[in-house]
């Protein structure tokens, strides 16, 4: 059941990547439109593979690099639907809409290790430390490619070439917005996220803190943003500093998240949460 | 019937030709007339422009009736038909209806995709259908003109990019802030342009604009027209720590503005952005403050650079704009070829219930001694057979393709069942 709805979302997502591709060739609303319901149902798809796969196995699918993968398109996909209903910038999707199906791909790709799973993983409070932190971490991706937005609208509007690529882009205003929208939701998850994981970590393995590799780096990114919304909230850093910061710590993130994998051991890392 | 255009604009003749034409050929005036002398004209609308004059139709034969307007055009101008004939464009049918379309959807205009062709048609139709010359034809003709051109703007680009130096501000204006409301406006010196640009700002329900100027009376002048602010040229670097826009179009022969002190500025207002339009020759500001963190500036060049760029993208956008166009002609074909079916059936059912009543009065006598459900049996017998025996013309005028199949199949109706539906005698 998990593998069918993870194959019936990963399509549907394409479908609607299709979709906001051909918004953004074309500027056909409808074409958005449409996106974007097909996006809610391939998410809705996609929820039920994660609850399935819960459901089946009894610990939450984030116990290898496949499923955290999946995990994380589930969350910046999420991330995009909300925050799509409150801005509604449509073109975001057609940014957006690629990279959570590029990940759904790599993580069909990626082999499911066998073996027993730590029963870590099957912890109510695990889950609220993923979810949050993910959620966090998904809507993050968003003030990246807002971010991304803007130093492409920018870089049209100070060269002077305004062009088609400008034209379908929102103003700065709007992309500065999002950016500062996004920092302001995603902080508040991601510190939750970090807070939650550490208070579990007291009452499974009776520390908060650890100095593991990858509770290093969270903590570091969480500091990076911490220090971005503060200058966003305190110095006036907006604009394309914000954009660019935003694009930078992301790819910090996201080196937190894959770099652990391949670089470092540690309690952490999927490697461990298998039972040898 | 057929639908006809004559006319000539920008295109085909001097602007002199077009004045004296447009004054001559009103809804009420002269022209009016005329028409009178030409019996096989129906319905007509004047469509007069500063760029064009041209007369839309409906005629049996429009040889006769190119020929009537061409020798009353030619009377009012003084001109001989022969030398008028070079400046003259005339349009049958189907080619009617696509240059009307066209021109509604401004893509017949000097600068196409301006809005204000269709307000003019709209008004010349007002005008037409008040004094009666529209009929159902040119009505549903000019609906449907209205609506092409409605789905042009909405579906192709075509207007989305300004062609004029001061929208292509307010325009960039827009990708810089979004909402134009609530921004502050600072205006340094005046000049027609960049009137212009702060008028289309206010349109924009900018907060308040401020007018700086080496004169202080000039500058209390203006800004009491837009309900705004006056101040020395000296208070200016004060002004910019509160201001979103900035037009600056002085005649200074130096830099006012310098890249040092804006930057100071940029910090004192936390990097909210700053937008110079410098429409100035020679420029007032310095180019150097573009390369600042959240500040936008556009010389005159940079905007005639964008305009150039806009009208290359109205050019693109007019070939889908064209498409359109055939579309919604087609269409128009294809309810005016329904229109000529239509009161040939109304007349065919008229004439066998007529047939039909005629025959139950003949037989009044016979019939006044059957019983209540007899004669309502007879009467519905009688109604059967009128329905059955209609069914197949219907169907047989119905199923006419193409224009010439109408006109045939219709005709060939009209002839084996007598009919003349437009009740002239047949």
């Amino acid at each position: 059941m998990p593998l069918f709805f993870f194959l019936l979302a990963l399509s549907l997502y394409l479908l609607g990547t299709a979709g906001y591709i051909a918004y953004i060739v074309s500027q056909g609303k409808r074409f958005a439109q449409g996106g974007y319901i097909i996006l809610w149902a391939g998410f809705a798809a996609h929820t039920l593979a994660i609850a399935s796969g819960y459901y089946g196995t009894g610990y939450f699918p984030v116990s290898n690099l496949k499923e955290s993968l999946s995990f994380f398109a589930w969350a910046v996909m999420g991330a995009y639907l909300v925050i799509q209903l409150r801005f509604n910038i449509r073109v975001l999707g057609s940014f957006l809409s690629p990279l959570a199906a590029i990940m759904m791909i790599s993580s069909s790709f990626l082999p499911a290790p066998s073996g027993a799973v730590n029963p870590i993983l099957r912890s109510f409070w695990l889950v609220l430390h993923v979810v949050t932190a993910f959620a966090g971490n998904g809507i993050f991706a968003i003030a990246c490619l807002a971010g991304v937005m803007y130093l492409i609208q920018e870089s049209r509007i100070k060269s002077k070439q305004l062009g088609a690529m400008s034209q379908r882009l929102p103003s700065l205003e709007t992309l500065d917005g999002l950016n500062y929208q996004c920092l302001i939701l995603g902080f508040p998850l991601l510190t939750f996220g970090l807070v939650s994981g550490s208070l579990y970590a007291h009452y499974t393995l009776g520390s908060f803190w650890r100095w593991d590799p990858k509770e290093v780096w969270s903590l570091i990114t969480w500091l990076l943003y911490a220090a971005l919304l503060h200058g966003r909230l305190v110095s006036g850093w907006r604009g394309r500093r914000s954009a660019l910061l935003s694009i930078l710590f992301f790819l910090v993130l996201v080196f937190s998240f894959l770099g652990m994998k391949f670089l470092v051991q540690g309690y952490h890392t999927f490697s461990a949460f298998q039972q040898r | 019937m057929e639908i006809g255009l004559i006319g000539l604009n920008h295109k085909t003749a001097p602007v002199e030709l077009r004045e004296k034409l447009s004054a001559a050929c009103t809804q009420t005036g002269p022209a009016v007339e005329v028409l009178k002398a030409l019996p096989t004209v129906q319905e007509t609308l004047f469509l007069t422009t500063c760029n064009r004059v041209e007369i839309l139709f409906t005629a049996e034969g429009l040889d006769e009736a190119f020929k009537g307007f061409l020798e009353t055009w030619s009377r009012d101008l003084h001109q001989a038909p022969a030398e008028l004939q070079g400046c003259i464009y005339t349009y049958r049918a189907d080619e009617a209806v696509r240059h009307l379309f066209r021109v509604a959807a401004s893509l017949d205009s000097l600068v196409v995709g301006e809005p204000q062709i269709l307000g003019q048609i709209k008004e010349a139709y007002r005008e037409a259908s008040q004094s009666r010359s529209t009929g159902v034809i040119l009505n549903r003709l000019l609906h449907r003109a209205f609506s092409t051109a409605k789905r042009i703007r909405t579906e192709t680009g075509i207007a989305d990019h300004a062609v004029s130096i001061s929208f292509a501000a307010v325009e960039l204006a827009k990708k810089i802030f979004q909402e134009l409301a609530g921004k502050k406006v600072l205006l340094i010196g005046a000049g027609e342009m960049a009137e212009l640009a702060a008028e289309h700002l206010l349109n924009n329900k900018v907060a308040e604009i401020v007018v700086a100027n080496r004169t202080l009376e000039r500058a209390q002048e203006l800004a009491h027209r837009w309900r705004g602010r006056a101040v020395p040229l000296e208070e200016v670097p004060s002004v910019l720590v509160q201001t979103d826009i900035v037009i600056s179009s002085t005649g200074s022969p130096d830099l006012l503005i310098q890249r040092s002190q804006v930057k100071a500025i940029m910090k004192q207002r936390r990097q909210r952005p700053l937008f110079f339009i410098d429409i100035a020759v020679p420029r007032d500001i310095d180019p150097g403050v573009n390369d600042l963190d959240n500040v936008y500036l556009y010389d005159i060049d940079d905007l005639q650079g964008v305009v150039t760029q806009n009208m290359a993208a109205r050019k693109n956008e007019a070939v889908e704009a064209e498409r359109i166009v055939q579309e919604e002609a087609v269409k128009f074909r294809t309810w005016l070829n329904g229109l000529e079916i239509v009161p040939t059936i109304v007349a065919l059912r008229q004439k066998l219930e007529e047939i039909r009543l005629g025959e139950l009065k003949r037989a009044g006598g016979v019939l006044q001694e059957l019983t209540p459900d007899q004669l309502k049996a007879v009467e519905l017998v009688s109604q059967s057979m009128v329905n059955k025996i209609l069914h197949d013309p219907i169907t047989f005028l119905k199923r006419a393709g193409n224009r010439q199949q109408v006109s045939e199949q219709v005709d060939l109706a009209q002839k084996v069942f007598n009919l003349n539906p437009n009740g002239q005698p047949g």
